[in-house]
């Protein structure tokens, strides 16, 4: 059974005990085209859902990460700063952004399974 | 996250009511620009491709190493007609600041349509036919055309009138490349200076298709626009894409490209309220027309050519990554307010951020250091000279 989740801002959520490692989908990386910055919170700070926890530039626009989830920041994927086209190439596995440590796990409720998003992105 | 290009895209330059997407105007390569899985979005009236499958980078390095098409059709192709070149010149004088009376036979020149305040109603390309007798060429952005097209018409005099030339499409071939390949199918290119133009013919096999070409183009390469009946410039764009070193464009790359040379972008660097001197264009400005004047708006601009303008264009590269958009504040390191950026984004052959704005005289200075504010932070950048990329036009 597939422990990740996706939330209608486009952002994977893979949840291990209570750390959520979070990233963007391939859709949205497809969507956004050459992402050419990466911006991350801070390592120990703390970020609520449904507001800013990061920057993501394309060529043409920039966007940011919607926090799907709430809690403290306690890793960051610090090789998206120098290599934001790594967004592009590995959206899903490598380029992930930030892991969180969950403050509420009953957020993760609200958020799509696998074929749930599939189809919202239909 | 907003996931972008949904809907319609950019605003829309020149005050143009924006349509919705069904009213949305389509091109006669639209047909082609779907089948390469362009990705359309509205700009300024028109169903236009932002980018093809590629992406964007790869658009914009393609256009600086090899060769890249664009379909360009929605900008407004015109004839200004009249008995002879003195008189219809005289004529397009009354309403820009170029000299259109010494424009020599083949030649096209960059200038604006300015208002009576001094400001810019639309940038604009005025070609001299060839064989000219009496016919001036204009070419001007897609969002302004019904504007200038009503200006230029409400001051002509009598004997001459404007043509549109709605039957013609436009295409832009742009790159290193595109002498070597436009050749393949009209020698006549190769003996083409910047800024030359003809009219000439595009062989396909047994074809020949009527052309007008200039030597000019909007990424700062070499490269040519390409004028064409719409229902031959499918054949024409095909005949173009079969080479391996040509893909296609969209708008995406065709703004990053030109942002890099420094060339200005209607709507957004240029505007009713901003002049041609304040915008670095006092290069497009005739040495008898500061003397003579004679054009609608000259008060702000002889002026301002005299006592230097208050404010100016410049480049400003960011020195970290982050990219500054259009909007952007610029302040000085005391953090006072000294101007605002009106294109910034990413340049793909800089490998970085760039951007251009207007800024107070005082710090128009190449290597001033100013500070950015971009989503509350401030960010380091200078002023720089343009173009960011150097350009690379056959002299």
């Amino acid at each position: 059974m597939s422990n990740t989740k996706y939330s209608e801002d486009h952002e994977w959520i893979s949840i291990e005990g209570d750390v959520a490692t979070i990233g963007i989908t391939d859709h949205a990386q497809e969507q956004l085209g050459d992402v050419v910055f990466v911006e991350l919170p801070e390592v120990g700070s703390t970020i609520a859902k449904g507001e800013d926890a990061g920057v993501i530039e394309s060529v043409k626009a920039a966007s940011e990460l919607v926090a799907p989830v709430s809690g403290e920041v306690v890793e960051t994927n610090g090789t998206l700063e120098d290599e934001p086209g790594s967004v592009n190439e590995n959206a899903e596995t490598t380029a992930w952004f930030i892991k969180v440590k969950l403050s509420d796990a009953s957020e993760l409720d609200g958020l799509m399974d696998s074929d749930a998003y599939k189809s919202f992105i239909a | 996250m907003q996931l972008p290009f949904g809907g319609v895209y950019s605003p829309v330059t020149c005050k143009l009511k924006e349509k919705t997407l069904s009213d949305l105007l389509k091109t006669p390569l639209y047909d082609l620009h779907v089948e390469n899985g362009g990705r359309m979005v509205g700009f300024a009236g028109y169903d236009m491709p932002v980018q093809y499958k590629t992406g964007i980078v790869t658009e914009h390095n393609h256009t600086r190493e090899k060769a890249g098409l664009f379909d360009v059709s929605h900008m407004g192709q015109a004839f200004l007609i009249g008995p002879d070149h003195a008189t219809v010149a005289a004529a397009l004088e009354k309403l820009v600041p170029a000299d259109i009376l010494n424009l020599a036979k083949g030649q096209q020149r960059y200038t604006q349509l300015i208002n009576e305040d001094g400001g810019i109603i639309d940038d604009l390309m005025v070609t001299r036919q060839q064989d000219d007798e009496g016919t001036l060429y204009l070419v001007v952005n897609a969002g302004c055309k019904q504007g200038d097209y009503d200006w230029i018409r409400k001051h002509l005099p009598h004997g001459i009138h404007l043509e549109e030339h709605q039957d013609h499409a436009l295409i832009a071939l742009q790159g290193p490349a595109a002498e070597q390949i436009l050749a393949n199918n009209c020698p006549d290119a190769v003996d083409m200076g910047f800024m030359d133009a003809i009219a000439s013919q595009f062989t396909i096999g047994d074809e020949s298709i009527d052309i007008h070409i200039s030597r000019s183009g909007y990424t700062g390469e070499d490269g040519y626009e390409i004028s064409v009946a719409n229902n031959k410039v499918r054949a024409v764009a095909d005949a173009l894409l079969a080479n391996d070193d040509v893909i296609l464009i969209g708008l995406g790359a065709r703004d990053s490209l030109r942002l890099e040379a420094g060339l200005c972008l209607y709507g957004h660097d240029i505007d009713t309220e901003t002049s041609p001197i304040e915008a670095g264009l006092l290069w497009s400005v005739g040495k008898r027309r500061r003397v003579e004047g004679g054009f609608i708006g000259q008060e702000r601009i002889l002026r301002e050519i005299a006592e230097k303008p208050s404010r100016r264009r410049v480049g400003i590269k960011p020195l970290g990554r982050a990219p500054a958009r259009e909007g952007t504040e610029i302040q000085n390191l005391d953090g006072e307010k000294i101007g605002t950026i009106t294109s910034g984004g990413f340049g793909p052959t800089v490998g970085g951020p760039v951007a251009m704005g207007y800024v107070q005289a005082q710090y128009a200075k190449p290597e001033t250091k100013v500070q950015l504010i971009v989503r509350g932070k401030a960010l380091e950048a200078e002023i720089v000279r343009m173009p960011f990329a150097p350009h690379n036009f056959k002299r």
